[in-house]
C-alpha cells in the first residue's frame, strides 16, 4: 500500500465507523446508470437550478426588495433623476455599478429561461417514451409540479425589477386573478394588499421568489431525484435489456466524471449566451407607473402561450347577481391551462386505464410504437404552439409584415383545427414508420445497387441489418385491445356499459399497429 | 341723356340695367381681386407656389383632387400645412407606391427644392402647422434626456415600443421604428400626426418637450448594446428563441456528444 492509499484508508475508515456509510456507498457507487443524450435533459434541469440558486444569492446581497420611492442619481444617464423604486433603483445599480452584477443578471435570467426550456425538453422526453408508467406515476406528477412551480417563480422572478415591463405583467396577473368569479377581487386586494399596484407586492414577491418557491423547489427536486435513483432509471430497448436489469455505466467513475463535466458545460453555455447576448434589458424599459405601456409588452417564452390564449379569446362577458364574469379572461387564463395541468398530470392513469395495463415499465417505448401516445403529445405541442405563436402577434406582425387581426383569425380558429389535424398526420406517420420498421425487418436496408439477373430483370439489392438493429425493430410488445362486453353472460345489459363502451373504443384506438414479424416469417427469411 | 331716358320705360331696359350692374360688380371685383393676389408677396413665391401647383397636378392630384380637397381614396390637404407635406414626401412616403395598409418610408421620390416648392403650395391653400426652423430644433441644448423619456413612456412608447423600435398596430398598420429618423422629422410627425399617429399639440407637448423627447429617441439610438447583442430590442419573444435555438441547442448537441460510444 502506498502511503496515499493508507492515508486515504484510514481517513475512509475513521467515517465508516461512527457513520457506517461503507455499506450504503459501496450499493451506491455500483448504480448503473443507461447511456442516452435525452437521458440528460433532466440533468440540463437540475444543474440549471444550481445556477440560478448561485446567481440569485448573488443578486440579493444588493438587490433592495422594496417600493418606497428614490430618485435615481446613479450612472445611467437617461434615467438620471426620475422616481422610482427602490427595488428598480438597485436593479439598475446592479446593472451598472455592482462589479460583475449585469453579468450575473443575466446569467440568472438566462439560466431561467434554460431551466425552463429544459423542463419542457424533459417532459416530452418522458412523455413520448412512455417514461411515466408504472411505478414512476407519482414521480411524473412531481414533475408536473415542478414545471408549475418555474413558471410561478419566473413570474415573480420577471416582476422584481419593477420595470416598466415587469410592471405590465404584473398588472395582467391582477386581472386574471380578478377574473375568478365572486372571490377574485378578494384574492388580488389579499395579494397585493389593496389596490393595484399598491406598495406592497415587491416584498411580497420576494420572499416568496427567494424563500418559499425555492424552498419547496429544493424538496421536491431532492424526492424526484431520489425517486428516479431508487427505481432505477429506466432504458431503451436493446439486445441484453430487460425490464429485470439496466445496463450503462457504473456511477464511479465513467458517469460521475460526465455528469460533473456536464455541469460544468451547462454553466459554461449559460455564461456563454450571457456574456454575448442582452436579457432583459431593464434600463431600457423604465420604471413601472401603471398610466405607462410599451407595444410588444411579453412575457418570458414558457408564459407566452398563456399570453396568446388570452389574446385570441373574443370579448365575452356576462353579468349576473352584480357580479361581472369575464370569461374572456377565465378560460384562457384558467380554465384551459387548468384542464391542460390536471390532464397532463393524471395522464398517466388514464392511459393504463386505457391499455388496461397494470405491469411495471422499465423499458422504454419508441415513440413510433405508441402511435395513440405520439400523436397525442404532438397535439398538445400543436395547441401550445399555435397559443405561443398568438402570444408573439404584434412582434410577428411588425416583422414579417403580417396583419396583427390575420394573425388572431390564424389562431383563433387553428387552436382548434390544427391540433387534431395534428393527431391524424402523426398517427398515421407512426403506422408508416412501423410498417417501415417491418419492411426492413423483412427485407433487409436498401443498398441502392441494381442486380441484372440472367434473364434481364433488375433487382435491387438489399443486405439483412445487423442483430441488434433486428432486435430493436421487434422488441416491442403488440398492444391489444380491450374486450369489454356490455352485456354479461346472459344478455343483460351490465351496470358502467356506457363507460366499458368509452374504454373499449378508446382501447381500440389505443391499440392500432402493424402487425410485428412473426417467428414464422422470420424463420423463412433464414431460409431465402 | 334724353335719347336714353327716352328708352327708361321700355321691356327690355329692366334686363339690361341688371346685366350692366352684373358686369360693373363682377369687373370691380375681378380687378380687385387680382390687385390683392399681386400686391403683399413678391413674385418669387407665387412662382414657387405655382411650380408646387404644376407638380402637385402631376403627382398627387390623381388621388388628392386637382384641387387638394381629397377624393375617395386620399384625404383633403386642405389646411394640413407645410409640415406635413415635408414629412410625407420628404421621407417618400409620399407619393405613396401601393395602396397598402400604410405607406412605408422610402426613398424620396422628389428632391428637396420640389418638396419645398409642393409644401409651398398646400401651405398657400389654407394656414397649417410650419416646417419647424433649424434654430427651433436645437434639441443637443434645449433637451432634457431624462424628461423624454419620461415622455416617451407616457405617450409613444404604447406604439413605437419601449426602444423606438416601432410596434404593430391593428389590420396590418404599424407605427414604425424611430432610430435613424431625423429630429426634423419626428417634430413634424408630431405636429402633423401623419396616418394612425395622433396630433400632439403644442398644448398636450410643448415645444421644448418635443425636443426633449428628440434628444431621448437619438440618446436610444446611440446607446451601445450594454448587456451583449440585443436582438432587437423587442423583448422576451427573440430572448426565448434564443433560449431555446442557441442554449437547448448546444446543451442538446454536447448531450449527443457526450454519449456517443468510441467506435
Amino acid at each position: 500500500m502506498t502511503p496515499v492509499e493508507k492515508t486515504i484508508g484510514n481517513a475512509a475508515n475513521f467515517v465508516d465507523e461512527r457513520l457506517g456509510a461503507a455499506g450504503w456507498v459501496k450499493k451506491s457507487l455500483n448504480k448503473v446508470f443507461p447511456d442516452h443524450w435525452s437521458f440528460m435533459l433532466g440533468e440540463v434541469c437540475m444543474y440549471s437550478f444550481v445556477i440560478l440558486l448561485l446567481s440569485g444569492t448573488f443578486l440579493t446581497f444588493w438587490f433592495d426588495p422594496s417600493q418606497r420611492d428614490v430618485i435615481y442619481n446613479g450612472v445611467y444617464e437617461p434615467l438620471k433623476g426620475l422616481k422610482m423604486s427602490a427595488a428598480y433603483a438597485s436593479t439598475l445599480d446592479i446593472s451598472f455599478e455592482v462589479r460583475g452584477g449585469l453579468l450575473m443578471r443575466q446569467i440568472h435570467h438566462w439560466a431561467a429561461n434554460i431551466f425552463m426550456a429544459a423542463i419542457v425538453a424533459h417532459l416530452l422526453r418522458v412523455f413520448f417514451t412512455g417514461a411515466f408508467r408504472k411505478p414512476r406515476e407519482f414521480n411524473w406528477i412531481l414533475g408536473i409540479l415542478l414545471l408549475t412551480l418555474g413558471l410561478v417563480e419566473g413570474l415573480f422572478g420577471y416582476s422584481l425589477p419593477d420595470d416598466l415591463l415587469s410592471g405590465t405583467g404584473l398588472r395582467i396577473t391582477s386581472a386574471i386573478i380578478q377574473a375568478l368569479p365572486v372571490v377574485g377581487t378578494y384574492i388580488s386586494f389579499f395579494l397585493f394588499g389593496g389596490a393595484f399596484p399598491g406598495t406592497g407586492f415587491i416584498p411580497r414577491i420576494f420572499t416568496l421568489h427567494i424563500l418559499i418557491i425555492p424552498g419547496i423547489f429544493l424538496a421536491v427536486i431532492t424526492i424526484h431525484v431520489m425517486l428516479v435513483w431508487y427505481q432505477k432509471h429506466t432504458q431503451f430497448p436493446g439486445v441484453g435489456r430487460t425490464e429485470k436489469n439496466v445496463v450503462g455505466h457504473p456511477i464511479l467513475p465513467v458517469y460521475m466524471a460526465k455528469a460533473g463535466g456536464f455541469f460544468f458545460v451547462v454553466f459554461g453555455v449559460i455564461a456563454f449566451l450571457s456574456a454575448v447576448a442582452s436579457i432583459n434589458p431593464i434600463w431600457l424599459y423604465g420604471p413601472y407607473t401603471p398610466g405607462q405601456i410599451s407595444a410588444g409588452s411579453q412575457p418570458d417564452w414558457y408564459m407566452g402561450w398563456l399570453d396568446g390564449l388570452v389574446r385570441m379569446a373574443p370579448p365575452l362577458e356576462t353579468h349576473a347577481f352584480g357580479h361581472t364574469i369575464s370569461w374572456n379572461i377565465l378560460i384562457p387564463a384558467l380554465i384551459v391551462p387548468g384542464i391542460l395541468f390536471t390532464g397532463m398530470a393524471l395522464y398517466p392513469f388514464i392511459e393504463s386505464w386505457i391499455t388496461g395495463d397494470k405491469r411495471e415499465h422499465h423499458l422504454l417505448d419508441r415513440p413510433r410504437n405508441v402511435p395513440n401516445r405520439t400523436a397525442l403529445g404532438v397535439m398538445s405541442i400543436t395547441f401550445v404552439m399555435v397559443a405561443l405563436i398568438n402570444g408573439g402577434n404584434d412582434i410577428l406582425a411588425t416583422n414579417f409584415h403580417l396583419s396583427i387581426n390575420q394573425i388572431m383569425w390564424f389562431s383563433r380558429i387553428g387552436i382548434f383545427v390544427l391540433p387534431p389535424i395534428a393527431f391524424v398526420i402523426t398517427k398515421r406517420l407512426c403506422l408508416s414508420l412501423q410498417r417501415a420498421d417491418r419492411d426492413l425487418l423483412l427485407h433487409g436496408s436498401e443498398t441502392g445497387r441494381l442486380l441484372r439477373l440472367p434473364h434481364g430483370e433488375f433487382v435491387e439489392v438489399h443486405e439483412p441489418i445487423s442483430a441488434e438493429k433486428a432486435f430493436l425493430l421487434q422488441s416491442h410488445e403488440e398492444p391489444i385491445a380491450l374486450e369489454l362486453s356490455e352485456v354479461d353472460s346472459r344478455g343483460v345489459r351490465r351496470p358502467g356499459a356506457l363507460k366499458n363502451k368509452v374504454q373499449r373504443r378508446l382501447s381500440k384506438a389505443h391499440a392500432v399497429s402493424v402487425p410485428k414479424v412473426s417467428e414464422q416469417e422470420l424463420k423463412e427469411i433464414e431460409h431465402h | 341723356m334724353k335719347r336714353l331716358s327716352r328708352y327708361r320705360r321700355h321691356k327690355a331696359a329692366g334686363p339690361a340695367l341688371l346685366i350692366f350692374a352684373l358686369l360693373a360688380i363682377g369687373t370691380t371685383f375681378s380687378v380687385a381681386s387680382a390687385t390683392v393676389k399681386a400686391s403683399p408677396t413678391s413674385f418669387a413665391r407665387s412662382a414657387v407656389i405655382d411650380e408646387g401647383k404644376q407638380i402637385f397636378l402631376k403627382g398627387c392630384s390623381s388621388c388628392h383632387g386637382l384641387n387638394a380637397e381629397g377624393g375617395a381614396v386620399a384625404p383633403s390637404l386642405i389646411g394640413v400645412g407645410a409640415a406635413s407635406v415635408d414629412f410625407q414626401v420628404g421621407t417618400g412616403r409620399m407619393p405613396m407606391a401601393d395602396m397598402s395598409q400604410q405607406a412605408m418610408r422610402k426613398k424620396p421620390v422628389y428632391n428637396a427644392e420640389e418638396t419645398a416648392a409642393l409644401a409651398a403650395y398646400v401651405a398657400s391653400l389654407a394656414p397649417g402647422p410650419a416646417i419647424p426652423d433649424d434654430s427651433v430644433l436645437n434639441y443637443e441644448r434645449d433637451g432634457n434626456t431624462a424628461q423624454g423619456g419620461e415622455l416617451f413612456r407616457n405617450n409613444c412608447a404604447m406604439c413605437h415600443n419601449f426602444a423606438g423600435q416601432g410596434g404593430a398596430l391593428t389590420q396590418g398598420k404599424y407605427a414604425p421604428t424611430l432610430m435613424g429618423v431625423e429630429p426634423k422629422y419626428i417634430y413634424e410627425a408630431l405636429i402633423t400626426g401623419p396616418q394612425s399617429m395622433p396630433v400632439f399639440s403644442d398644448k398636450t407637448i410643448t415645444p421644448a418637450e418635443k425636443l426633449s423627447l428628440i434628444k431621448w429617441i437619438k440618446a436610444a439610438e446611440a446607446e451601445p448594446n450594454l448587456g451583449g447583442a440585443t436582438m432587437g430590442r423587442i423583448g422576451p419573444v427573440t430572448e426565448g428563441l434564443l433560449a431555446w435555438v442557441l442554449g437547448i441547442g448546444l446543451l442538446i448537441g454536447i448531450a449527443v456528444w457526450l454519449t456517443t460510444r468510441a467506435r
